[in-house]
């Protein structure tokens, strides 16, 4: 089941990843991240992060892509990406970056699954869930957290300067 | 239910992530770059989150948490800064933008 589960799932967000970059639409682009979004919280609920997995619709799949399609809506006129590419070569190049990138990191995943992995310590009372989150956050990260809502604030504060009309 | 090894994540992570470096070399609108960047994002956080299942610990979650944050306050940064820039020159092209190009 869980293999299965993974499986399929994955390809959901493969492809949904491919759609983003292929589709010549931005809009279209958005609407793929918000599947792979999806999917990708649905691999967080297959490993048992089950906040993980709502913050990620919550904050990803709702606040953020709300932006992004706002934005969408707001600055592109219908289709883009038309015309002669004036950097063609350097863009025929990223599929070869792409493909050693992969295989780079393909060697690492499989030479470190085979190799001297450190025995699962599941053993050790697998503190998922929510509580074990929170008690982290309060206690290890308090001071990261803080952090957290001052650069919150200091980017609402940034956005508003950046996008409020000059004053003539 | 018996989840599926953790290997198998990272290597979907991995997967994602070049496919979002593909993206941001490839695509020319600065608003599919940003997504391409979530993309990545996205890729790592499953990294954390296998790892942490894997050694039975809830730090990785709590790193992905702060990832979460600093990516919003990235998108919203971000955004507006390209329709100050869309306001400015009406155009959208990341090969128009070289002004601080040397």
């Amino acid at each position: 089941m869980g293999p299965v589960a993974f499986v399929v799932i994955a390809g959901v967000a493969v492809g949904s990843a491919l759609g983003l970059v292929f589709k010549r639409n931005p809009i279209h682009g958005a609407l793929f991240l918000v599947v792979n979004l999806g999917s990708v919280a649905a691999l967080y609920l297959t490993l048992g992060a089950e906040f993980l997995a709502a913050a990620q619709v919550i904050v990803y799949a709702g606040a953020i892509m709300v932006l992004f399609v706002f934005a969408i809506m707001v600055l592109i006129p219908g289709k883009e990406e038309t015309g002669p590419d004036p950097r063609r070569a350097y863009r025929l190049l990223a599929l070869p970056v792409g493909a050693v990138l992969l295989v780079l990191l393909a060697v690492v995943v499989v030479s470190g699954a085979r190799g001297r992995a450190p025995a699962a310590t599941s053993a050790t009372a697998a503190p998922d869930g929510v509580e074990a989150i929170a008690r982290l956050l309060f206690t290890d990260y308090l001071f990261p957290f803080e952090l957290t809502s001052v650069l919150l604030l200091a980017a609402m504060v940034g956005v508003l300067l950046l996008a409020r009309r000059p004053v003539s | 239910m018996i989840p599926a090894p953790e290997a198998w994540y990272l290597a979907l992570s991995a997967v994602l992530f070049c496919i979002g470096v593909v993206g941001v070399i490839v695509r020319r609108n600065p608003l599919v770059i940003f997504m391409s960047i979530e993309l990545m994002l996205n890729a790592a956080n499953l990294a954390f989150v296998a790892f942490g299942h894997r050694l039975g610990s809830a730090d990785g979650q709590a790193v992905v948490f702060f990832v979460m944050a600093v990516a919003a306050a990235e998108v919203a940064v971000g955004l507006a800064i390209i329709v100050a820039i869309f306001r400015l020159r009406r155009r959208l092209s990341v090969d128009d933008l070289s002004l601080m190009r040397w």
